[in-house]
């Protein structure tokens, strides 16, 4: 025995440590890998032995190479023994390594619960602690049911090192467990007045983090609040606090009243000292920072909603405080005050859009930024500062950005961007649609954008919807399709030949607005065309068939009926590429095509009009259709969705069906066996079948001339060379409109129509004009002077009958705080507490001598 | 909430890692080779804040950042949290009570790499006492270092991890022993090992 433990000791004496791990790793630089898989090794002999120590220490390396990216999952067990041990040491590393690793599909979890209920009770207020940080980490349902109690207990501890732990980790508990959010409020709400200062900072953060998901169930502390936000001194808990109200006032108008004079106050002092000491030690003295930037974003949103409801004379002047002084922050050259200045300013645009907007100069100067983030953040401002008036000049100066844009990443950001302020709230800011597809046609000349996408899906509902733009959309993509300079590049990587999707659907839908059919039903039967994307080919080949119909109709109009033949001809040369598609959507659809043209030409030869019933295959209108329109459609009364439109078949009627359904199976097989006796000719024919068959097949090999090399020999389009050009500078399509030029005839459009106006004003309302004068100051003309270009008819999404506008389908059905969401006033179990709960609000609330609050009680 | 506290070094290789939200080890790995590349390619002088690390959270959470000589210092936050709060938290609370915590052991001068390579588990312990669960338990520095040297000191009179014969052992080890044991006499290790420990 005694050898044993001398023995162990000397092997012990040998173990490494964390230190020697580490060092060890980084002496074996080239073969890391097989160094630990020894070390992971060594340490599972280690995790064997008796000694605890040993054991903590294996466990100690494991956690530093779970950082290392190893899976440690296996020591799980060693490490709920470390954990157990009674020395502070090793249950530290033990919970250490466990927050680490452990998670809800740990299955040795369930055998801590009782080992922490132990350490939670423990007198070394530093094992408690220990196990209340382990525990915030890897808390799961059942261990905050079976340990809330014991939790619940611990925020009433003597020691306030365990009270502000108990507090903070009962947020992961409603979390996990939201039963206990209602036993466990009025504790909470306690320690907000802890003596503690780190108690009460902990109550207040568990509170805020409860309160920004549910806010109106928190409406009843907003007195208590707002005493802790006159008398703390401590800045975190001044934030968070202040973060509070922002989520509060817009459920309680009259909080802002009483907010808004203590945050001016607080904007005016602490900005302009902390400004001035910024300007003198940069980056010393953050902290003092803090607090002003959120204070000005609160106060702002607080603001605007007093004004709102009650019309409160000095909100602009208050507001002017706030724009002004972030204006400051965005003009320093610390690039951080930048950031958050222009972080408020996009909360103040949500709720004010006037006063922000007339900073345009310094978001668009932002926009020249060395600073992604920066840019990024002006990008967003952008979005909603646009109008019908300054869109036209703002998209221009972002497709300059686009163009000098080195980053991918960073040039997506601003094609998104550029999309999103476009089409925002329903394209509401576009008065020329033929600007805004030329703006899209545009975009196409990006190279390697992850965004071809959406560029496509953007010129299909505008072409869709906006039906006076088709004649132009059409010929735009026509000439997209012709150009050709998507197909060149690399296809898989490059996203933009999307666009090529939305550009021959266009074609083909709207084919009666192209000038010449024929030419766009070439081009998109180029043989180039067979290394895009599957889904994109197959929507060639179903719209080179709509073309196909227009030509044949504008062919027999015009009793051409050779140019017709010819047509038909065309497309039974080009589509036995894609009958052999890879791609199982081609080639169905170009077979079924293939097959119609064959039948085509055959009654053409005898002279047979067709054109009439080929159109016929696709007349008609496709409406758009509201994505969520599926879901709206209301279910009819006296339907039960879930009921069984049959009896249910029991278990024992479905054995008795089971040889009947062996009977149906063996019909087929006899009525096959008749036809086993077929004639010779049949066989022929067959036979001639299979062939076919077999050419068209990729895989057989072929005797006869097979296909791949009908389409080697395809007229002319091989031997082009073609030269793979690099070009840094964006391309200019010839015959592509530029954007530009509508800019300039826009303005020209609208200073003939103001000219117009002014005619008539001056005509009619001479004496008005003076009153109106000062109005006009702000801008050249006011926003509903400018009419759209053309009639613009947007045909709105359809949607179901009966089907209500609502919103509740945004919301996450898996979201943890939705069970988080109880009304803390209401159905408290025991009456006795919920008088008393009232009482005591309704003290606090007199108090404040806020009446709206106690009267909220009282509802 | 906090959602992650990476903390890396120039070339990507992590040196502490705490996530508050379970992920797998690899995508862990994935986690912080992004939020390098994302952080790495920005200059010095540009500000600390970075939307769009797709791995995390998602369009709600932007990274906060600090760059001190080797070292990233990286915390990935939701909007609950104060932008400029918690680059004060990364200075003032994790660097300095480091390095306060350090001195006071008359380890180390200055925060600097080395520390936080061989005594991770120690900087996990200070971290323990300022955030807690993602969420920020303490921001007072003083109370902090005292909880963080309570606990060391305990640490201690246990007689810590590595109990006398074990440092004895890593002292004797740090002489590369693969080495010297080929042309070693008997006679040396009578004279080296008695001057080397207090067995």
């Amino acid at each position: 025995m005694a050898l044993k433990i001398v023995k162990g000791s000397i092997d012990r004496m040998f173990d490494k440590n964390l230190q020697d791990l580490v060092r060890g790793i980084r002496n074996h630089k080239e073969d890391e890998a097989k160094y630990i898989s020894t070390c992971i090794d060594e340490i599972k002999q280690e995790l064997k032995q008796d000694n605890i120590a040993v054991k903590a220490n294996a466990v100690c390396k494991l956690t530093y190479l779970q950082m290392l990216g190893y899976d440690i999952s296996w020591a799980a067990f060693n490490i709920v023994e470390v954990m157990s041990s009674s020395k502070f040491t090793y249950k530290r590393i033990g919970y250490l390594a466990a927050s680490q690793c452990f998670h809800e599909g740990t299955d040795v979890i369930m055998l801590t619960t009782n080992q922490i209920r132990k350490d939670l009770s423990s007198p070394n207020q530093y094992d408690t602690g220990v196990a209340l940080t382990g525990l915030s980490c890897f808390v799961t349902p059942d261990l905050a049911r079976d340990l809330a109690n014991d939790i619940m207990t611990l925020m009433s501890h003597t020691k306030p090192y365990i009270r502000k732990k108990a507090v903070l980790i009962m947020y992961k508990v409603f979390l996990k467990y939201p039963e206990s959010l209602r036993p466990a409020f009025p504790r909470l709400k306690e320690k907000l007045e802890d003596p503690d200062p780190g108690v009460q900072s902990a109550a207040v953060n568990v509170i805020c983090e409860l309160a920004r998901r549910n806010p109106k169930n928190y409406l009843s502390l907003a007195p208590l609040f707002f005493k802790l936000m006159t008398s703390s001194t401590n800045n975190w808990v001044l934030i968070k606090i202040i973060k509070l109200f922002g989520a509060l006032t817009p459920l309680e108008p009259r909080l802002g009243k009483k907010l808004i004079e203590p945050l001016t106050n607080l904007i005016h002092s602490r900005l302009v000292i902390t400004l001035h000491r910024a300007s003198v030690e940069k980056n010393v003295c953050l902290i003092g920072l803090v607090l002003p930037i959120v204070c000005v974003c609160v106060c702002v949103s607080n603001a605007v909603l007093i004004s709102l409801s009650s019309g409160m004379p000095n909100h602009s002047a208050s507001i002017q405080l706030c724009v002004q002084k972030l204006r400051i922050l965005i003009e320093d050259s610390d690039q951080n005050l930048k950031y958050l200045g222009l972080l408020a300013m996009s909360k103040i645009l949500k709720t004010h859009p006037k006063s922000v907007q007339s900073h345009k100069d310094l978001i668009l100067q932002c926009l020249d930024d060395k600073d992604e983030s920066i840019r990024l953040r002006a990008l967003d401002l952008l979005y909603g500062m646009v109008s019908k008036k300054n869109l036209m000049e703002i998209v221009k100066k972002l497709m300059l950005h686009v163009d000098k844009a080195e980053g991918t990443t960073y040039r997506d950001e601003l094609l998104t961007k550029i999309i999103d302020i476009c089409s925002q709230s329903n394209y509401q800011y576009i008065t020329n649609f033929e600007w805004y597809i030329s703006i899209l046609v545009e975009l196409t000349r990006l190279e390697g954008t992850r965004h071809g996408h959406l560029i496509a899906s953007q010129m299909l509902d505008v072409a869709i919807r906006v039906k006076a733009i088709r004649g132009f959309a059409v010929a735009q993509m026509a000439m997209l399709l012709d150009s050709g300079h998507l197909l060149t590049g690399n296809m898989q990587r490059n996203g933009i030949c999307e666009v090529l999707y939305a550009a021959a659907w266009i074609c083909g839908e709207f084919s009666e607005h192209l000038d010449d059919p024929m030419q766009t039903l070439e081009a998109m039967l180029r043989p180039k065309v067979a290394s895009l994307p599957g889904h994109i080919q197959a929507v060639y080949v179903q719209n080179a068939a709509k073309l196909f119909a227009t030509v044949l109709q504008k062919h027999e109009g015009a009793t051409d009926s050779q140019a017709a033949q010819d047509t038909s001809q065309l497309l039974i040369e080009r589509l036995p590429l894609f009958v052999q598609s890879a791609n199982l959507e081609v080639q169905e659809r170009a077979s079924c095509i293939l097959q119609l043209v064959k039948y085509i030409q055959k009654l053409q030869q005898k002279d047979v009009e067709v054109a009439e019933e080929v159109s016929a295959l696709f007349a008609g209108e496709l409406n758009p259709v509201a994505p969520k329109a599926q879901k709206k459609v209301p279910v009819p009364e006296g339907l039960d969705l879930d009921a069984w439109i049959n009896e249910p078949p029991s278990e024992s009627e479905s054995e008795d069906e089971k040889p009947k359904a062996v009977f149906a199976k063996e019909e087929p097989k006899q009525s096959r066996a008749r036809h086993i006796e077929v004639d010779e000719k049949e066989l022929a024919r067959r036979r001639e079948a299979r062939k076919q068959e077999q050419a068209n097949n990729p895989f057989y090999i072929k005797s006869s001339p097979s296909s791949q090399k009908v389409y080697q020999d395809a007229p002319g389009v091989e031997h082009i060379p073609v030269v793979q050009i690099d070009l840094s500078v964006p391309l200019k399509v010839p015959g592509m409109p530029m954007s530009e030029q509508y800019l300039k005839l826009e303005e020209e459009r609208r200073q003939k129509e103001r000219a117009d106006k002014k005619k008539k004003d001056k005509k009619k309302k001479k004496r008005e004009k003076r009153g109106k004068g000062k109005r006009d100051d702000s801008g050249p003309e006011s926003e509903e002077d400018i009419t759209p270009a053309h009639q613009v008819d947007i045909v709105t999404e359809e949607m179901p009958e009966n089907a209500l506008p609502s919103d509740d389908d945004d919301k996450d059905p898996n979201d943890p705080h939705k069970a988080l969401d109880i009304d803390l006033d209401k159905y408290v179990p025991s009456a006795e507490n919920t008088l008393h709960k009232v009482t005591v609000c309704m003290l606090h609330a007199e108090k404040q001598g806020d009446l709206s609050i106690t009267r909220h009680f009282l509802v | 909430m906090i959602k992650a506290i990476l903390i890396f070094n120039n070339h990507g290789k992590p040196r502490l890692i705490r996530f508050y939200q379970y992920f797998a080890e690899d995508l862990q790995q994935q986690i912080i080779r992004e939020t390098f590349h994302l952080v790495s390619k920005r200059d010095d002088n540009v500000c600390n804040f970075l939307e769009g690390g797709s791995l995390i959270g998602g369009s709600d959470y932007k990274l906060i950042y600090r760059h001190y000589a080797t070292l990233y210092f990286v915390f990935c936050v939701d909007s609950s949290e104060s932008e400029l709060g918690i680059l004060d938290l990364i200075q003032v609370n994790i660097i300095q009570t480091h390095v306060f915590v350090e001195t006071l052991d008359k380890c180390f001068e200055n925060v600097c790499e080395l520390d936080l390579i061989f005594h991770m588990d120690k900087v996990h312990y200070i971290l323990q006492e300022v955030v807690m669960g993602g969420m920020v338990l303490e921001t007072n520095m003083n109370e902090i270092v005292g909880q963080v040297e309570l606990q060391n000191r305990m640490e201690k009179s246990e007689g810590g991890l590595s109990a006398a014969p074990a440092r004895a052992v890593s002292a004797v080890k740090n002489m590369n022993l693969p080495e010297i044991p080929r042309n070693i006499n008997i006679g040396d290790i009578n004279i080296k090992v008695p001057s080397l420990s207090p067995f």
